[in-house]
């Protein structure tokens, strides 16, 4: 594949940055719901 | 709930996860190898795949901020869960332009031998880019949890009007990016349908990425307010307490 860097440095920005994001924001809600109680989650 | 499952997740979510991780992994394998090579662009066509639909979520992800803003301020349901959406959705948004501008910058490296031009569409995109961050950060400043829904639900119905300027620039000014060309019927470009099954794999996969995150970071964002709200309550009961013994 030509410019294989390019195309494949493209995927790797927009996979990883979703990743890292899905990651950070995950970790973020499970330390936050130690703090909550269960009527704060009607989605449960 | 496991020790390893997330407290924003469902049932509905964890289907709706590994769909769109199946369909991620799909969309990988089609646009680096199935797909056909562009007959003037060559492999770097293989870019649009992730480029195309990652604007494409931007736009979604900024028009439903302002359409559960404008649910917000008609009055007709005054839920915070609305602004809850605005600001995720608006988070994804922010993220997804970022990516799409990133990704355009290597794919322009390629076909114009630069990384960036002041071009109208690049330069209104990144416009469209600072002005969801400063939407983010508006959000960010202090208050009640009404006056935040507030005045972020009218900056969101103001910054959406970018938008149409960001889109249609390429036919308001002369511009180095080129035309739409899957939804204008009226060029000579045609898509192989290898390449128009993978572009349309990707906008599909994105999508359903996208409805995916917004459902678990406005869950993490009630959260959040749940916290900010029990710490308020924690710190009037102190001030009530401590007034009493005086």
């Amino acid at each position: 594949m030509e410019h294989a860097s390019f195309i494949i440095g493209s995927y790797v920005v927009t996979f990883g940055s979703i990743a890292l994001y899905v990651m950070w924001f995950l970790r973020r809600s499970r330390s936050t719901a130690q703090f909550t109680d269960e009527k704060d989650k009607p989605w449960i | 709930m496991s020790a390893t499952s997330t407290p924003t997740g469902t049932r509905a979510t964890r289907v709706l996860g590994f769909a769109t991780l199946a369909l991620t992994v799909w969309l990988i394998v089609f646009g680096l190898f199935v797909s056909a090579e562009d007959v003037v662009q060559g492999s770097t066509v293989r870019i649009m795949y992730v480029h195309v639909p990652s604007i494409w979520v931007a736009y979604v992800a900024f028009a439903l901020t302002a359409v559960v803003s404008a649910v917000y301020l008609s009055g007709k349901n005054r839920s915070l869960a609305w602004d809850r959406v605005a600001g995720a959705s608006a988070e994804i948004g922010v993220l997804f332009v970022a990516i799409s501008l990133i990704t355009g910058s290597l794919w322009g490296r390629l076909t114009w031998g630069t990384y960036w031009v002041w071009d109208a569409r690049l330069t209104s995109t990144a416009f469209l880019f600072i002005t969801y961050i400063g939407y983010l950060a508006v959000r960010g400043l202090g208050g009640t949890f009404r006056q935040r829904a507030r005045r972020s639900a009218v900056l969101a119905l103001l910054a959406v009007l970018e938008i149409p300027l960001v889109h249609f620039s390429v036919v308001i000014w002369r511009s180095l990016h080129q035309e739409s060309t899957v939804a204008n019927s009226g060029t000579d470009v045609e898509l192989d349908g290898l390449m128009l099954f993978t572009l349309f794999l990707g906008i599909v996969t994105f999508t359903m990425l996208f409805v995916w995150m917004v459902l678990h970071r406005q869950r993490g964002l009630a959260l959040q307010d749940a916290v900010d709200s029990h710490g308020l309550d924690v710190a009037i009961e102190q001030r009530r307490q401590e007034a009493e013994v005086r």
